[in-house]
């Protein structure tokens, strides 16, 4: 007998073992996909009732987008992409080089470096929610203002533990001799870095790129506190102010919520290999 | 943060010029290369947390200064009847969504274990809540838990013979609602990482106790239980450090209500810092939330040494 799993499932055959597994996979698909597929559909609809969803587009229409341009859903779309944008470019530059340093250097103060990342996963971002906003309204030294700035939504999310972590596991595994081979011939660090280890290490980035795509993305109560103002919204945080409106009903916040959904999908479904990879090693750490 | 810059300086001192330079290179460069990301995580995580701590023992007023009150602020939550509720209630939502999640991601991982190619799209398909982005889907819960005949929930029920839920809408179901959708979201993230850990499993053992004669149930409880038993400390770890900081969830779908029924910790914290201006207070109840996170922590961690000495 062999076994590829626990409980053997497959390698039963028998027509009543094909139609239970059919049943359950098929409830599972429709159990967890269905609310998106209920969106995809409703959001290309008439739908007026506030109440129900259609899991067949009951006349296709665009006028829920047409009407979301009215609401500026693509003004918050657009706040989104540059939120993001600029947050995934500085997130995963800051993993890159921080790594470089825990990874490749021997140096005092290392483990201490490495509790600090390791403290600062451990503490949920929205405990600090409150001061934080008391810190950006008046950075300390710089005297900034950061409330109501784009920055003030990209430069808290430039630092993040998991990213720097699982960039540092990466780094760890690039042969030393590559790098002393470069050094006799007289490259200098910023060289070394920038043309062996950095290359050598795509495959991380596109679990640390997929990872903090989705984060930023997902960013919800950082926005909420630096944009008072709704030209600054991001699409998540917008949303909740597109839900009640007599003349369209609920399109406009169906059409918003699934342009809110895409983007991470998307890039779920077009980095899965690295998603599920550095799932697994961001659980083993966490 | 200038005292973690110290020892780089002070290895500074090279004893030997040639070896000495090389050794005093080194340090400087992994500390301007870890620069970036210690400037941000002290501007963003550091600071904030010392002026919570800070601002935590004052009263806190915009324009007429800062007052000091001791532990005055600590004492309004612990004496506070609208805190502790909210503490109850974040504890049973995150205990629930956490309990909730494992118990079916098992399942469903147990169920969809293999290499067979439809199973892999089972596994993607059953993924996407979780990179789904929360206030999105909390929207798309929060209509299709509409209490009407005609909300998506209640159709379905009907189905069964169930009559029409008020979900959201009544006291009495707003907290199970949300924990709902919670566990619907956690459940595929708790299945891959069950999965992964499955692939772990010795396949020969399988084997040898099929030849023993032992049944599916023993070969579970048996072999593939045991060896799940750190993804299972994993999984109880991560819980206890996000379940209790819910917040979009609640925000979006009820906002606390009905009548303060679904308050959690992290709503209310909010709603005292940004709404009613209480930022001492608010700083208060931002540090218990951290204190209670870590004590969990700590809790999950010392079983889990128990378990495994």
């Amino acid at each position: 007998m062999r076994f590829d799993s626990a409980l053997g499932l497959e390698s039963r055959k028998g027509p009543l073992a094909i139609a239970g597994k059919t049943l359950i996979y098929g409830l599972m698909v429709v159990v967890f996909t269905g609310p998106l597929v209920a969106l995809l559909m409703s959001s290309f609809s008439k739908t007026l009732d506030p109440t129900s969803f259609s899991l067949w587009p009951d006349e296709f229409t665009l006028e829920n987008f047409v009407q979301a341009g009215e609401k500026n859903v693509y003004l918050y779309l657009l706040n989104s992409f540059v939120v993001v944008g600029f947050g995934l470019l500085l997130q995963m530059l800051v993993s890159v080089f921080a790594a470089y340093a825990l990874a490749r250097k021997k140096f005092r103060g290392m483990t201490f470096v490495m509790l600090l990342m390791l403290a600062t996963m451990m503490l949920p971002e929205e405990i600090i929610a409150i001061p934080l906003s008391l810190v950006l309204a008046d950075m300390p030294l710089l005297n900034l203002n950061l409330i109501g700035t784009y920055a003030g939504m990209i430069l808290p999310v430039g630092a993040w533990g998991f990213s720097i972590l699982v960039m540092t596991e990466f780094m760890k595994e690039v042969p030393v001799e590559l790098e002393e081979a470069a050094r006799i011939d007289g490259a200098g660090e910023l060289r070394i870095f920038a043309t062996i280890i950095v290359p050598l290490c795509r495959p991380a980035l596109g679990v640390i790129g997929v990872f903090g795509f989705t984060m930023i993305w997902d960013q919800y109560l950082l926005p909420l506190i630096v944009a008072p103002a709704s030209d600054m919204w991001t699409l998540p945080i917008a949303l909740r102010s597109l839900r009640s409106d007599e003349e369209v009903g609920i399109g406009v916040l169906l059409a918003a919520s699934l342009l809110a959904l895409l983007p991470s999908i998307i890039a779920f479904l077009a980095f899965q290999r690295q998603f599920m990879r550095g799932l697994t090693s961001g659980a083993v750490k966490g | 943060m200038t005292s973690t810059l110290t020892p780089a300086r002070s290895s500074a001192a090279p004893p030997h010029r040639r070896t000495g330079s090389v050794r005093w290179r080194g340090p400087v460069i992994a500390w301007l290369f870890l620069a970036p990301a210690l400037v941000l995580f002290l501007y963003f995580k550091f600071i904030p947390m010392f002026v919570g701590l800070w601002k935590s023992l004052f009263k806190v007023q915009t324009f007429l200064g800062d007052e000091w009150v001791g532990l005055q602020n600590y004492q309004t939550i612990i004496s506070d009847d609208e805190f502790a509720s909210a503490i109850w209630h974040s504890i049973v939502l995150a205990l629930g969504t956490t309990v909730g999640s494992i118990v079916l991601g098992l399942g469903f991982a147990l169920l969809i274990e293999g290499p067979a190619r439809y199973l892999w799209f089972v596994r993607t398909a059953a993924f996407l809540p979780v990179v789904t982005t929360m206030a999105a889907v909390a929207e798309v819960w929060r209509i299709m838990f509409h209490p009407a005949d005609s909300g998506m929930l209640n159709i379905i029920i009907g189905w069964a013979g169930v009559d029409p839920q008020p979900w959201l809408a009544s006291e009495d179901s707003s907290l199970w609602s949300i924990m709902i959708m919670s566990i619907w979201r956690g459940t595929p993230y708790d299945m891959m990482i069950f999965l992964a850990g499955l692939v772990g499993v010795d396949r020969t053992l399988y084997e040898a106790a099929a030849v023993d004669g032992a049944s599916t149930w023993r070969r579970l409880r048996h072999i593939t239980l045991p060896a799940l038993r750190p993804v299972f400390w994993i999984l109880f770890t991560l819980a206890a450090i996000r379940g209790l900081r819910v917040f979009v969830e609640v925000y979006v779908l009820t906002n606390g209500g009905p009548n303060g029924s679904s308050e959690v910790l992290m709503t209310l914290i909010y709603k005292l810092g940004f709404q009613k201006n209480e930022l001492g207070v608010a700083s208060a109840g931002g540090i218990v939330l951290f204190a209670a996170t870590l004590a969990l922590t700590v809790v999950v961690q010392m079983l889990r040494r128990r378990q495994t000495t």
